[in-house]
């Protein structure tokens, strides 16, 4: 009977470790088989029952009054507390009990340590990501907030009450309670802090404020000529109706930057490339905003509407909730990692966000005397460095990494020759960084104020404060009032600073100044006199008759698309902008049409092309899911702008800024023989007729093979998903069958769109609408994960409930949690 | 005789594994089968089939209970990520082989440490 014990001895241990080695969905990091499967401590712990009773008592050490957290169908969260420190304190528990993995993996990424999570990533991906946070300054950024939080004595309170809210739950979760992904990752979380608040509230800085294309653009220079230069690179576009209306008049400047004596010798006519590769957070970060007044609506008030456009992640980066204390009732939602509301409406008053995209992050290229980096030229002499650190980066499965950072007067140094950021190719050179969001701010403090306002004095004085990601705050109020101010801390630059990379051998190339707050460009709209709505969709603010250097890559086309709507419109009601906010028509595709028919020799196409090419003339421009012309319209543009440019960027290896898709086009409507047209490979010159055709026939393959993979209706086509934060798809949304793109108001592309789509009419009583591509639980385990996801798809809204203190027995209250400072824990 | 010491092993060790679990860490069916297998010794073969058995049904039947209160959401999930094609049936039958083995092996241990007789 020997070989009994040793069959199994043997089959034990090769299933074990056949099953141990298997990179379930690509981790890096595989769970400890038994303790993942065991159903008292594995993941069958996260399945939770549909139908989970969620009344609880809940006891908050030092909470001051009693607390009411009523929740509806929908897991979301009522909450009656006696004050706002109570309800921070409460927003805290609240959070972690639903996404505290979420919130501390967010933190982790902010800081710089995924790799201590998720080990080092394909080419070592995540420790690149690492350093750039961390060299960029985001711990030191987070600890600056702190000090302005401590400063402001009200959001230092309420970030201890929400710390202390998170913390309550952590203590007491154990190895069966633990959320899902630390069971998959194997790790458990650290107790939460005010600075991991922080870090959440900078890694939103980053992700807003943190894209510039200095790197690009400088190689841009340096590799075009002046007038070819001038000609990918337009100053304003011509279809450009930015949020302020063009002929606005502004005052005279109240801050006049001086340009450096050098400036056309040493940087406009410079000649330096840049190898180096950011870090750049998602391009297309940006959002929908837009309030009508009364004169507008059919019920003669206002309706305020936004749908900021972020990464559409599984858990979702909102958490929808209404927080009422005695000062103010407030619904919409907020940040897993922060307090407060962060886009919504009270009793008087409602407020969304959209990014304003400007350019607050600078490179200066900074000369060192050797390689142990401890004094740079600057102004003629030698300097010491401004400060020296090590950083630890804790790699999972492999020795930490030291990085050493030094700073100057203009910042971190971001790239030098021990960091050359995605690039695989060394480089000798060392760039500084200057980054607006690095400052000390207390961007908290606006949401504080935001939650209690009545009017619009309120919203001046609370968003006045607000210093970066700079964001336009579009307003309307019950007394019929709507406004919009583009507010942050923006830099006074002349015209062209920061475009390059900047000399850093001189300090005149400093910025010099912040805009005052109040020349940041703004709209208060209450005589009934105006245009009658006020909007925002991350296009350039103003024409060029404002006084500051704007300077950045703006797209135009959403922003073109919601005004001319928004113009024709009247007598609007909420359904009205239901179907605004979900609108599919692609104002550029009208646009660029006649360019594309107007030059194609359909005598060269065979049957099979004019078919594709008759789908596209049918096609009205709407991007709807199962239409084909938004896919031929796509791919055929795609090959034809690579046609247009690739021969004259193909003559460098380095990555050169390409233009934006409003400058081929903008063109091409001027000056159909427009100098990038012809192929400058080819000793004939070719004529736009040659190069539509050309990426016409050069389409046709990529879409017969989309056919054949059932990829051909535009919803398959672009392939939207609301994907788990780890990216495995098991944990995801996939393959969502949702119309849009990025230049549509419903801009929702593949893995970003619109994050959260609320409408509200400020009639006396105040009726509103929301969804989002998620679920009140992130627990992959819970009904509630993703069950939003569907009505987001189909366009669907949810009517939000604003629940008074009279409905506590009303039958939507589904579970009611009681908060107390002395009731037992959970 | 001998076919009820073997079920009164199976049944221990499935109710101790179960209490157990319920404060210790996954690993501790092992040394409970181990444990229950020195009081009531079986042949190594019985004592093995007992604590598959026991940890078999006792992982499988809370799998699958957990499961069906959870009308198969997280399964279908968990087993996509296994690559077992999304069947909760798979998962379910993964886990009881996995805690079976566990407990088999405890019990197994222990039949070796009896004298043969």
């Amino acid at each position: 009977m020997r070989f009994v014990p040793f069959l199994l001895t043997l089959l034990l241990t090769a299933g074990l470790v056949v099953a141990l080695n298997t990179r379930w969905g690509g981790l890096q990091k595989k769970p400890r088989l038994a303790a993942f499967l065991s159903p008292q401590e594995g993941f069958w712990q996260n399945a939770e029952p549909v139908g989970k009773n969620f009344n609880a008592r809940i006891g908050l050490a030092g909470l001051q009054g009693k607390g009411e957290v009523y929740f509806d169908r929908y897991l979301i969260p009522h909450v009656f507390a006696a004050s706002e420190t109570d309800a921070c304190y409460i927003q805290g528990y609240l959070h972690a009990r639903f996404r505290l993995w979420q919130m501390e993996f967010q933190s982790f990424a902010a800081a710089g340590r995924l790799s201590e999570v998720l080990g080092p990533g394909d080419n070592d991906d995540y420790v690149k990501y690492d350093r750039s946070m961390r060299r960029l300054g985001m711990v030191e950024a987070a600890k600056a907030a702190l000090g302005a939080i401590a400063r402001d004595s009200i959001v230092q309170q309420d970030c201890d009450a929400y710390t202390a809210g998170v913390n309550a739950f952590i203590r007491q979760l154990d190895r069966a309670s633990l959320p899902l992904e630390y069971k998959l990752l194997d790790y458990r979380p650290e107790p939460w802090t005010n600075l991991k608040t922080a870090l959440f509230v900078k890694y939103m800085a980053y992700d807003l404020a943190g894209s510039d294309d200095d790197f690009g653009m400088t190689n841009a220079r340096s590799v075009f000529s002046k007038a070819d230069f001038a000609k990918l690179f337009p100053v304003i576009p011509d279809s450009l109706d930015p949020i302020i209306p063009r002929g606005t008049r502004f005052p005279p400047p109240g801050v006049v930057p001086k340009i450096p004596g050098t400036a056309d010798s040493l940087y406009f006519s410079a000649t330096g490339t840049v190898t180096d590769i950011e870090l750049k957070p998602e391009k297309s970060n940006g959002s929908n905003n837009w309030a009508v007044s009364g004169k507008k609506t059919l019920s003669g008030r206002p309706i305020l509407c936004n749908d900021p456009h972020l990464s559409t992640n599984l858990p979702s980066i909102w958490y929808q909730m209404q927080i009422h204390t005695p000062d103010y009732n407030v619904s919409g939602v907020s940040f897993p990692g922060a307090p407060y509301i962060v886009i919504g409406f009270n009793d008087s008053c409602a407020w969304g966000i959209t990014n304003s995209g400007r350019d607050v992050r600078d490179y200066y290229s900074i000369r060192f005397k050797d390689d142990s980096r401890q004094e740079y030229w600057l102004n003629g002499k030698w300097r010491p460095v401004t400060a020296e650190r090590v950083d630890t980066i804790r790699i999972l499965g492999r020795a930490p990494l030291y990085d050493t950072v030094v700073s100057t007067v203009f910042g971190p140094v971001m790239f030098d020759p021990t960091f050359t950021g995605f690039s695989d190719l060394p480089s000798t050179r060392s760039y500084a960084v200057r980054w607006k969001a690095a400052d000390s701010s207390d961007e908290l403090l606006t949401f504080h104020y935001l939650q209690g306002i009545r009017n619009y004095d309120g919203y001046r004085a609370a968003i006045s404060s607000f210093s970066a990601p700079g964001q336009n705050f579009a307003f309307a109020d019950k007394a019929g009032q709507i406004a919009i101010w583009q507010q942050g801390q923006f830099p006074a630059k002349w015209k062209g600073q920061g475009m390059f990379v900047m000399p850093g051998e001189d300090s005149s190339y400093m910025w010099q100044g912040m805009i005052p707050n109040e020349e940041n460009p703004h709209m208060l709209l209450d005589s009934g006199q105006d245009r009658g709505f006020v909007s925002s969709a991350n296009q350039e603010a103003t024409d060029t008759s404002y006084p500051y250097f704007g300077g950045a890559d703006y797209p135009i086309y959403r922003g073109l698309t919601i005004n001319r709507r928004l113009s024709a419109m009247n007598s609007i009601t909420p359904a009205d902008m239901m179907r605004l906010q979900t609108d599919d028509f692609d104002v550029f595709a009208q646009m660029a049409q006649p360019i594309l028919l107007g030059h194609i020799r359909e005598a060269e196409l065979d049957d099979a092309e004019k078919a594709y090419l008759n789908t596209f003339k049918l096609w009205k421009f709407r991007n709807e899911p199962d239409e084909q012309g938004p896919t031929i319209f796509h791919v055929w543009w795609n090959h034809f702008e690579h046609d247009i440019f690739d021969d004259e960027y193909s003559k460098t290896s380095l990555a050169v800024q390409r233009p934006n898709e409003s400058t081929l086009l903008e063109a091409l409507l001027r000056d159909t023989s427009w100098s990038f047209v012809d192929n400058v490979d080819t000793k004939n010159r070719e004529t736009l007729t040659d190069i539509v055709t050309l990426a016409f026939h050069q389409s046709v393959p990529d879409l017969a093979q989309a056919g054949q993979d059932g990829r051909l209706n535009w919803g398959k086509f672009k392939d939207t998903w609301a994907r788990h934060l780890l990216r495995l798809p098991a944990l995801s949304r996939t393959h969502l069958l949702i119309g849009g793109g990025s230049r549509c108001i419903n801009a929702a592309k593949q893995f970003h769109g619109p994050s959260w789509r609320m409408i509200v009419q400020l009639t006396d009583r105040t009726e509103a609408y929301g969804i989002y591509p998620g679920g009140q639980s992130g627990n992959p385990g819970s009904p509630y994960y993703d069950n939003f996801v569907d009505r987001w798809v189909a366009g669907q809204y949810l009517p939000v409930w604003i629940m008074g203190a009279e409905d506590r027995s009303d039958p939507r209250v589904k579970w009611t949690m009681h908060f107390s400072s002395s009731a037992p824990a959970e | 005789m001998a076919s009820m010491k073997f079920i009164i092993n199976l049944i221990l060790i499935a109710l101790l594994s179960f209490v157990s679990g319920l404060f210790l860490p996954n690993w501790v069916i092992a040394p409970v089968a181990f444990v229950v297998t020195l009081l009531i010794p079986l042949k190594p073969l019985a004592a093995f089939l007992s604590g598959f058995f026991a940890l078999f049904l006792v992982w499988g039947g809370l799998a699958m209970a957990a499961n069906a209160a959870n009308d198969g959401i997280l399964a279908t999930r968990i087993a996509n990520l296994f690559q077992l094609n999304g069947s909760a049936a798979a998962l379910i039958l993964v886990t009881a082989l996995v805690g079976g083995l566990m407990g088999g092996g405890g019990a197994l241990t222990a039949s070796f440490l009896q004298k043969p007789r």
